[in-house]
């Protein structure tokens, strides 16, 4: 009950900031946090990186095992991506099996991915009907201060970007380096009081009514797009955003992703 | 991912017949079940889903309850039979994020504040699969909220566009979104002009995506049409 007032009394200050032409950090409307990224931390991975947004803190990791493909696309590798919204990110994460935020923000990185097509499934093909490359991308959500899904969605892209394929520890010949063919960027706005606020800490994200991610890809194409929560927008406003989205990617792209 | 050799529109037509902005057939009845208090059923071409609303009712556990409203549940649920391979029973990750955005959908119209402490549940069963279940699902589900009584400031509708062969057409069947290049589900608040639910995948440009979210919102327009049809024409018998 105690969090649900001080919920309350934080939507209002946020509302009103963004009402007087402000943000809590004193960012503009479509700035992000400062961005860093760290990529090969993980050596026991096959590529890594850890982002953090502002506050937000996420760490990714990508794994290639071998497995079976799927029996209606016997000659197309596999990719797996899961989100773990640990305990120790925020005190409203609790232990225990995925809930639907975490399957949500795996399943919404996994689309910006496999719809921008980065990596070429067919490549990862070793004999058709038997055995490919399992690409797994693990999520690891360090600590929740909003916006995890651009962060996520960068710190998987920048991990596919670093990864090599394990073809030595599992004795077989063949190119090392995953081809990664297109660099999807996420980029997540939330609408308050009629304002589009790019990258939203999470006061902001409990303050808004919706929210929207645009991914788009170095061509400035869509590969997956997600609206949130329980609000609406309307039609301008998605349109808008789309256009924000296709810029900042840009620009979160030549940054850290060349 | 398409397969070679496949093609999806002849002719200007597609392989069903429809031209490019034209639904499936749709048929809706309204208070097809008699337990639940209040139900639909709704056919989108050959998909088949039952949705049925229970509530308000009270709220377990109690600790969940929330003071000032009610809280809305939704659970879509794919039948084991209802594709073409079986199903394994039971929430997958697919049916999680399904469940939480046509919550999301529905929650606008839901006026929750009438209701402290209870719950409001809908639940959608799909019987037969033919791609666009989740918004046949939210059409029906919809429905069944006002069919129960439950208040609403309006009806919710629910389309999906996509991409095949390289043009944006409205409602794709199960072989047109299994070879096609894009999906886009959303829902809408018709009278108000608003979008509650949107998602896509695969690839578009973005005069695609203008272009396929204006189709959408116009079938919006027509399944409103039909739903309050329906609404109607139950409410006329009694």
């Amino acid at each position: 009950m105690g969090l649900e007032i001080m919920d309350d009394v934080k939507k209002d200050y946020v509302y009103n900031l963004v009402r007087g032409g402000k943000r809590e950090d004193g960012r503009g409307f479509l700035d992000y946090r400062e961005i860093k990224l760290e990529r090969g931390l993980i050596k026991k991975s096959e590529g890594s990186a850890r982002v953090k947004i502002g506050n937000t803190e996420v760490m990714v990791g990508v794994k290639l095992e071998l497995g079976e493909p799927f029996p209606d696309t016997p000659d197309k590798g596999v990719i797996i991506t899961n989100a773990e919204l640990v305990p120790l990110a925020s005190p409203e994460f609790e232990p225990g099996p995925p809930n639907e935020d975490s399957v949500q923000l795996a399943r919404v990185v996994d689309r910006g991915i496999r719809g921008s097509e980065a990596i070429d499934l067919s490549k990862l093909c070793i004999e058709e009907g038997e055995k490919v490359w399992i690409v797994f991308i693990d999520i690891h959500v360090l600590d929740n201060d909003g916006n995890l899904v651009d962060a996520a969605t960068l710190g998987a892209v920048a991990s596919l970007l670093d990864a090599h394929i394990p073809n030595e520890r599992y004795g077989l010949d063949g190119e090392d380096r995953l081809d990664v063919r297109d660099r999807p960027v996420a980029v997540t706005m939330v609408e308050i009081g009629g304002e589009i606020l790019v990258d939203p800490n999470y006061n902001e994200e409990n303050a808004a009514a919706s929210g929207l991610t645009v991914i788009t890809n170095d061509d400035g194409t869509i590969s997956g797009m997600q609206k949130y929560r329980s609000g609406s927008l309307e039609e301008d406003k998605i349109l808008e955003m789309v256009e924000i989205g296709i810029e900042k990617a840009g620009e979160i792209r030549r940054e850290f992703l060349e | 991912m398409k397969e070679e050799g496949v093609e999806l529109i002849r002719e200007g037509k597609r392989l069903d017949g429809r031209g490019f902005d034209e639904l499936r057939p749709i048929k809706i009845e309204v208070g097809v079940l008699k337990r639940a208090d209040g139900s639909c059923y709704f056919e989108l071409g050959d998909n088949k889903v039952i949705a049925a609303v229970y509530g308000p009712r009270e709220m377990h556990p109690r600790h969940a309850q929330d003071a000032k409203m009610a809280v809305l549940k939704y659970r879509y649920n794919m039948a084991p039979f209802s594709v073409e391979d079986r199903k394994r029973p039971g929430p997958d990750r697919r049916s999680v994020e399904i469940s939480k955005i046509s919550r999301e959908a529905l929650e606008p119209v839901i006026l929750k504040e009438y209701y402290p402490k209870t719950e409001i549940d809908v639940y959608v069963e799909i019987l037969q699969s033919d791609a666009g279940t989740r918004t046949a699902g939210i059409n029906a589900a919809s429905v069944a909220l006002a069919d129960a009584g439950i208040p609403m400031r309006d009806l919710v509708s629910s389309v999906a566009v996509g991409k095949i062969d390289g043009e944006v057409v409205l409602d794709l069947n199960a072989v047109e979104d299994n070879n096609g290049e894009a999906d886009m589900p959303i829902a809408m608040i018709v009278r108000r002009n608003i979008i509650t639910a949107l998602q896509m995948d695969g690839r578009m440009t973005r005069e695609e995506f203008e272009k396929g979210l204006k189709l959408a919102m116009n079938a919006c327009r027509q399944i409103y049409e039909l739903q309050r049809t329906a609404l109607i024409e139950r409410y006329s018998e009694l």
